[in-house]
């Protein structure tokens, strides 16, 4: 049976694309204000979709609740910028409207209103590969999957029906049928073909704003290719003097100091290709971020990696320079005076503060590669 | 009415069911109208729900919002809507089909308790019955009306009217605040005003300074004056129901007058819903309970009821449950009248032992809880009925927002504080209370509103996008009078930009 409300809904997902649409620039440089969620929805605030009324506001919220505590205990946390938000009423701050709209989605709006091209892949065709997931519960299974809470409460109910319950008493005993059992499916998961390496310099002079620049950035360029690539691998370096692989988490919260050497990341990044990365069967996308310090001898073997082995295998090399009051820049007039800014594979770009993100993005991805 | 029937209908077991429950439901006194159950899935309850019942409603973005908030709240497993009961004559009640038998068994004695609040609460006495045709019939004209103006032209009106609704005068229907018009009163058109003069009395002349002195002369005229001046102004007194002062006085179209009263309508009509939560929620669950543990349930369903029972019954640290208050307090106040605990003598009385077991045998608990929920609406409940011991007893609390530390935290366990917070959330259904003042402020025709402080600011981003909803309807400069940081404002937009005006104390301290 076909709903009217499905043609409401439609309109309201409209409108609310057309917030987005029309705010696109205030979400993108605040990146943070997207929650990620699960692995494919992202959630975004929109806090004026609200029809406004007269109401009270930020002094008159509060109510009355029960239960135990202290007077002075806190007992939910408030919405820390206040306006906007919360309601008068009994219940306490409630949120903001968050739309979730799926990556996918996200990524077309970003896609239309950034005009990026779609990307030609090489390599294989995806190869499916089933996964299990374990969604209900069944009356026959191996033990080792027995639902236990679920099995009780059977076998209570059963107790009760037959009156053999009794309260003195209390014991529950299931018998054979009452027992449950968990039970799968097999989901098909593409396998991935798309790898991103991300390089990081984390020496002294990248400070935690910088650090936010860059991953919001990486934030919308993994949104971005996500909605290329059926599946997408995600490998992240950082380096100082000397250079590792790490998690995605080291890689956003890492603070070394010493110096800089941007040729042991590229080290990194050679061995990490070749050893998992096979570049015929896979679209490799390079990403550094740094403030464009090095030290000055390692030009020379930097320039020479680069050439010789990461950009003929990279669908995409992006140099992402984040403007840093301790850093020189210098790296990004070097490579800029070694390769041309119009290279192929090399992109450049100076990021000069969160409102430059947008800008970057357009200038990374803007060459459907 | 035929989108209704395409629901299912009860199987041969739930009509059973049903019977039995409306059986119980009789005996003891619930009175209702003919309730008409229909069994929908949750995709199809949560679309009804987001039109507020009525599938037949006229068409808008927020029923598809608030359709999209419920059906992932369900999917996701956030929350669940077992029943949807709809005031009218009959009574439409929307069970879920997932259910269990135990479920729909004390859905259906739910249902049969908010069937009887709506048919005897007297804040539902002047709604309509036949609101199921009425709100199909709202819903044909707005359609029509976006049929030949254009769906975003008309949508964006709704938006505008919304941004009011709540503007609106929620005793107006059992008081009567004006005179109806009556449309077969002419004026004579020679029956024109004259212009005021004051009383003389005959006198001779040399007594005339002192039979009529000037000075109560002159005091009478001005007198009249004023009247005269009250009477040209527009409204003669503030004025609640801003929504018909709108309707009546604002320049709008036939189309947008006809929409504008839609809304109105509807808004009168769901508003002793929100004004009763309470009360109609712990009666609807005070009477499942009662006929489900004394009549309704078999041993099998035990299990089920109370796993029910645990979920929309469990109290929360930071939003009171209606049905758990409801319920408890509707059981309170049998208990206090059975044992006649309660008047002078039982006030007057310090004895904590003595109050404990206060027993005078008086027996009228049932008949004081059915005249409880004929008179009451929430406001008046929580103040005529919830007690010190209550309070101590269900230990409830008060919380507010600790700028500081950015928490909600507990504030007091006091009764007289908790009670006044509970008071003032259920005031005005929790809104600011605002009148229209002067239509024809600085007589330039701006439209000024007041509202009237009680302590709590508006929230002032609100307000300025309500005024801007507020001059699309009234199409001249509009006006708020309020309070912002402790000193008297008046925000005004004027159709380009926002003002603020009169917070002469915040600038002499800044100064």
């Amino acid at each position: 049976m076909v709903m009217k409300i499905d043609r409401d809904a439609s309109r309201f997902k409209q409108i609310v694309r057309g917030k987005i649409r029309d705010n696109l620039r205030k979400y993108v440089t605040h990146g943070e204000m997207i929650g990620r969620k699960g692995n494919d929805l992202v959630s975004i605030p929109l806090p004026q979709l609200d029809v406004p009324h007269f109401r009270y506001g930020q002094n008159g919220r509060g109510g009355v609740g029960q239960g135990e505590g202290e007077v002075g205990q806190p007992i939910a946390a408030g919405d820390p910028d206040g306006e906007g938000q919360g309601q008068a009423g009994s219940d306490a701050g409630q949120h903001v409207l968050e739309v979730d709209i799926s990556l996918d989605e996200l990524a077309a709006i970003l896609g239309d209103e950034l005009q990026l091209p779609r990307i030609e892949p090489k390599g294989k065709a995806n190869i499916n590969q089933d996964k299990v997931r374990y969604t209900s519960v069944r009356r026959v299974g191996p033990e080792s999957l027995r639902h236990f809470r679920r099995t009780y409460v059977e076998a209570l109910k059963r107790q009760l029906t037959e009156g053999t319950y009794k309260l003195a008493d209390p014991r529950v005993i299931p018998h054979k049928d009452d027992r449950r059992y968990r039970s799968w499916e097999s989901v098909p998961e593409p396998v991935a073909n798309a790898v991103i390496i991300y390089m990081m310099d984390v020496s002294g002079s990248m400070t935690d704003e910088q650090k936010e620049v860059v991953r919001t950035e990486s934030f919308w360029i993994d949104t971005w290719l996500r909605s290329q690539y059926k599946g997408l691998e995600r490998r992240y370096i950082i380096h100082d003097a000397a250079a590792k692989e790490v998690d995605e988490h080291t890689f956003y919260h890492t603070r070394e100091s010493g110096g800089t050497r941007i040729s042991s990341a590229y080290k990194v990044c050679q061995e990490l290709v070749k050893a998992k990365f096979d570049p015929a069967e896979w679209n490799i996308y390079c990403f550094q971020f740094s403030d464009g310090d090095n030290w000055g001898e390692d030009n020379r073997a930097a320039l020479a990696m680069l050439k010789d082995s990461l950009m003929p295998q990279s669908n995409l090399f992006c140099y992402g320079q984040v403007e840093s009051p301790y850093g020189s820049g210098e790296y990004y007039r070097v490579l800029d005076e070694a390769f041309g800014a119009d290279h192929e594979t090399l992109i450049l770009s100076e990021i000069e503060n969160k409102e430059g993100i947008y800008d970057s993005i357009k200038k990374f991805l803007g060459k459907g590669k | 009415m035929t989108a209704l029937h395409r629901f299912r209908s009860l199987t041969s077991e739930m009509a059973d069911i049903q019977r039995q429950m409306e059986e119980h439901a009789r005996r003891y006194g619930l009175d209702f109208f003919n309730t008409i159950f229909e069994v929908v899935d949750h995709d199809q309850l949560s679309a009804v729900a987001a039109y507020g019942g009525f599938p037949t409603r006229y068409p808008h973005w927020r029923f598809g919002m608030e359709y999209e908030q419920l059906a992932k709240g369900y999917s996701y497993g956030l929350q669940k809507i077992y029943e949807l009961v709809i005031n009218n004559d009959p009574c439409y009640a929307y069970l879920l089909a997932s259910n269990a038998v135990t479920d729909h068994k004390l859905v259906m004695a739910h249902v049969y308790g908010h069937c009887d609040f709506f048919k005897n609460n007297a804040w539902f006495a002047h709604t309509s019955r036949k609101m199921i045709d009425e709100m199909a019939n709202h819903g044909n004209r707005i359609r029509d009306y976006m049929d030949r103006f254009g769906v975003e032209e008309v949508e964006s009106f709704i938006d505008a009217c919304l941004s009011v609704e709540d503007l609106i005068d929620l005793h107006a229907p059992h008081i009567k605040r004006r005179d109806e018009k009556n449309q077969y009163h002419f004026t004579d058109a020679t029956e024109v005003e004259e212009e005021p003069t004051a009383t003389r009395f005959q006198s001779k002349r040399y007594m005339d300074s002192f039979i009529n002195p000037r000075a109560a002369l002159e005091h009478e005229l001005a007198q009249k004056k004023k009247e005269l001046e009250k009477k040209e102004q527009l409204p003669s007194e503030p004025q609640r129901d801003v929504m018909l002062f709108l309707l009546e006085h604002a320049p709008l179209k036939p189309w947008q007058v006809d929409v504008l009263s839609i809304v109105r309508d509807e808004a009168y009509y769901f508003a002793p819903q929100a004004q009763t939560k309470i009360m109609n929620e712990g009666w609807a669950t005070y009477w499942h309970s009662t006929i489900m543990t004394r009549h309704g349930m078999a041993d099998s369903d035990l299990v089920c009821y109370a796993d029910h029972c645990a979920g929309t019954l469990a109290g929360s640290r930071t939003r009171l449950n209606p049905y758990k208050l409801g319920v408890e307090l509707y059981r309170d106040i049998e208990d206090r009248w059975n044992r006649g605990a309660f008047g002078d003598e039982f006030d007057a009385c310090d004895d904590y032992l003595a109050k404990r077991d206060w027993d005078k045998q008086l027996g009228q608990g049932r008949q004081k809880i059915f005249e409880v929920r004929r008179i009451h609406n929430d406001l008046t409940f929580i103040d005529s009925y919830l007690t010190l011991d209550f309070c101590r007893q269900h230990k409830l609390f008060s919380f507010g927002f600790n700028e500081d530390s950015g928490y909600y935290e507990i504030e007091s366990r006091e009764f007289d504080k908790v009670k006044q917070r509970l008071l003032f959330n259920l005031t005005n259904v929790g809104r600011p209370i605002i009148y229209l003042k002067d239509a024809n402020y600085k007589n330039r025709g701006e439209l000024f509103l007041e509202h009237r402080f009680s302590g709590v600011e508006l929230q002032s981003n609100y307000a300025q996008d309500t005024l801007v909803n507020l001059y699309r309807l009234w199409k001249r400069p509009v006006h708020i009078e309020t309070n912002l940081e402790e000193s008297s404002v008046t925000l005004s937009f004027d159709g380009k930009e926002h003002s603020r005006s009169g917070d002469t104390k915040k600038q002499g301290a800044k100064g």
